[in-house]
């Protein structure tokens, strides 16, 4: 049978030249950079360059990177290292309503210990509403987070606008890229943001890397207490193969993001253009136009996600869904109510991620399989058989 | 998936007693959407006071679909009385385990069951 996956925004294969790049620094490169001999060396040098080829990626200085684990801790470094180190007086957090757990997670973890969270709305497309957010930015506000683009929903967000919105207030401006790096043009000085967060695994790089981006000048607190790496702002050994991993697919996703992007927005738009004239009563979530590349996201009505998931992956199809049943923790996806969109429809939520390894057969195979599983569904869904009932 | 036991699978793919009954002697509908899960069970009930026929429509998980299909099963054939007496964890046992965050939200098909029961009672004791 086929095999379809198309849920890269969870995970992603690496291509070879990265896993190429990380496997001396399993065994032959093995030195810690910290160390003064040659095995060190090796090391260090292996480290400031992979720096330089992730600054390269979003137009920053080298110096101004901070490798961490994850893109959650790269949030959560941000969020709560940005504002304990604020001489800013005031109390007032700003994020919006879509943003990931590793930002709103750790603002509302300030906000138990007495900071100000506000959350700013977005609109039904997902795009944080402008008016809103100059109404709350004030001489109070500590810091302001706005993620890049929404990996779930694939909206890209006005952040030049925003940015130039928190320079009037002299605001510090710390965006979430996780879901956006490597696939859409950034350049950190263009944009105006203060801080960025990007993640290895989503740019097709290995688990176990992110980086903090923040701009020389601006005042952050480490998360960890401990040594001195990454300038004393993340203590730890660092995770060589995975940082090298990280900036051979930083590399990558610099020279080939035309080709790239021109290929993935290829499936996007055909799936997105084909799946609504198989399927009645399925709506794309997230902006139409200012989307990103990789991203096809829906909600199905009438039915749940997770018997969507679970038949598609009968027919060897991966994908995601927002689904309150096919989350850990049973709540329906924050981002798609944000967006307005019904607890009830908001559980026919079903995400396609495209990856480069994707081609438009995959895309077909999906158009065949994808609807009788829906129409299945619906036979057994008593929502479907009231609305056929009262529509008559 | 390795999140269900080889029945749930079964019964969610090859779901059971699906569909509705015209001039049900009991309905019984719970949940609701917003949760993610809501069953509706339909049942006819012979002169023996047995469960001649159970039919189900069921929106949500895996585990929804696959507890509804095995309670119509549990129920068919069985009298009034002895289909009250299923409970969650009958249904539960008998499919092979439920992940532990589907015991609460997703096991409704027993509670389903009873109220379609409860409903046939109580148009019984009216006419």
């Amino acid at each position: 049978m086929r095999e379809v996956y198309l849920d890269h925004y969870a995970a992603s294969p690496i291509p070879e030249e990265v896993r190429e790049a990380m496997l001396p620094f399993l065994d032959v490169h093995f030195g810690n950079p910290s160390s003064l001999h040659s095995w060190g060396d090796d090391a260090r040098m292996a480290l400031e360059e992979s720096r330089a080829k992730v600054a390269d990626l979003i137009g920053a200085n080298p110096e101004e990177i901070i490798f961490t684990s994850n893109g959650t801790e790269a949030n959560n470094l941000a969020i709560k290292g940005m504002v304990a180190g604020s001489r800013r007086k005031g109390k007032r957090i700003v994020i919006s309503a879509i943003e990931h757990f590793s930002v709103m997670n750790a603002a509302m973890s300030l906000e138990k210990k007495g900071y100000e969270l506000v959350t700013v709305p977005v609109d039904e497309y997902g795009v944080v509403d402008l008016d809103e957010l100059k109404g709350v930015l004030d001489d109070e506000t500590v810091l302001l987070s706005v993620m890049t683009a929404n990996g779930e929903i694939g909206s890209i967000e006005p952040i030049s606008e925003i940015a130039a919105m928190a320079a009037e207030r002299g605001i510090p401006f710390h965006t979430d890229a996780v879901a956006a790096a490597g696939h859409i043009a950034i350049d950190v000085a263009a944009l105006g943001v203060q801080a960025m967060s990007i993640a290895s695994d989503e740019m097709y790089g290995p688990k176990g890397a992110g980086a903090l981006w923040i701009k020389k000048g601006v005042r952050l607190m480490p998360l960890l207490d401990g040594g001195v790496q990454e300038g004393g702002r993340r203590g730890g050994t660092e995770n060589m193969p995975a940082i090298v991993g990280m900036s051979a697919a930083a590399q990558l996703a610099k020279e080939r993001m035309p080709e790239r992007s021109q290929h993935l927005s290829g499936l996007r738009d055909a799936l997105i253009a084909k799946l609504p004239q198989r399927l009645e009563h399925i709506y794309l979530t997230g902006h139409p136009k200012e989307r990103l590349p990789w991203n096809a996201s829906f909600v199905v009505e009438f039915i749940e996600g997770e018997g969507m998931l679970l038949f598609l992956d009968g027919q060897s199809v991966a994908v995601s869904s927002g689904s309150a049943c096919t989350s850990r923790a049973l709540k329906g996806s924050h981002v798609l109510s944000a967006c307005g969109i019904a607890a009830e429809k908001a559980q026919g939520s079903i995400l396609f991620s495209f990856g480069p390894e994707n081609n438009l057969e995959d895309v077909e195979y999906v158009l065949d399989v994808f609807p009788p599983i829906v129409e299945r569904l619906r036979q057994m869904s008593p929502l479907y058989a009231k609305f056929i009932k009262e529509r008559g | 998936m390795a999140i269900y036991s080889d029945t749930v699978m079964d019964h969610f793919t090859n779901p059971r007693n699906v569909g509705e009954i015209e001039n049900a002697d009991g309905i019984g509908e719970v949940g609701n959407p917003v949760c993610g899960d809501m069953m509706t069970f339909y049942i006819k009930v012979d002169d023996q006071e047995r469960l001649s026929d159970v039919k189900f429509k069921t929106f949500g998980c895996g585990a929804a679909i696959a507890v509804s299909s095995m309670v119509s099963e549990m129920a068919k054939g069985k009298t009034v009385e002895e289909a009250l007496k299923i409970s969650r964890s009958d249904v539960a046992e008998q499919l092979g385990g439920l992940p532990q965050q589907k015991m609460h939200c997703s096991n409704l098909g027993a509670d389903a069951l009873h109220k379609a029961i409860e409903d046939y009672l109580s148009k019984k004791g009216t006419s």
